[in-house]
């Protein structure tokens, strides 16, 4: 069984899933592939950010 | 000026010739399959490993395939799946995927297969967008 660390597996599905956004989301390759960054960095960013969240509530 | 009207409505129909939602079912059944049928050779290619590889992770995961609709959760989690079109059948017929979820690793698979499906979903929304013309 295939077992990623966590932030690893938040990786991949930030990948994934801002590589459709970003083709389905806008019509020229270029904004695609801005879009599919934004996306990807606010799937990484808000993941640390809520991390560190639920770190400090947990004390 | 009869022959004017018919030099406008001739390049509109180009994208409404034969059976319209073709790339709908085909993305959906195959994932990027819509976008291969419009010639988007690339953009398919990108959608269909990005679909493809989120849900073979979460069959290596060992995330769950649901099975039935016992209650609402696992409704929508079916829902979810049933976007993978062959995938998901073929991940039935073979028996791949976990039937109870024991550890975190599981659960982080069971959410892979299911946007791998909703992702699919949207791909082939987008396939059937570009066939109408209202995408470019």
């Amino acid at each position: 069984m295939y077992q990623p660390s966590h932030f690893t597996a938040v990786l991949l599905f930030a990948l994934f899933a801002s590589t459709v956004f970003g083709i389905t989301m806008r019509d020229t390759p270029r904004r695609m592939f801005r879009y599919g960054l934004y996306c990807f960095a606010l799937f990484i960013g808000s993941t640390i950010v809520l991390s560190w969240v639920m770190f400090f509530i947990a004390r | 000026m009869a022959t004017a009207p018919n030099k406008t409505a001739a390049p509109s129909q180009g994208p409404q010739q034969g059976f319209v939602y073709l790339p709908l079912i085909a993305g959906w059944l195959v994932p990027g399959a819509g976008h291969f049928l419009l010639r988007k050779w690339v953009r398919g290619a990108l959608l269909s490993a990005s679909i493809v590889c989120m849900f073979a992770l979460g069959i290596a995961m060992q995330g769950k395939l649901y099975t039935g609709a016992q209650d609402i959760l696992e409704m929508l989690g079916m829902v979810g799946d049933l976007g993978n079109g062959l995938l998901f059948f073929l991940g039935r017929t073979f028996g791949l995927g976990a039937q109870h979820v024991m550890i975190t690793t599981q659960d982080y698979g069971t959410k892979f297969i299911v946007v791998a499906g909703l992702l699919n979903v949207i791909a082939a929304v987008d396939a059937h967008n570009l066939r109408t013309g209202r995408k470019q």
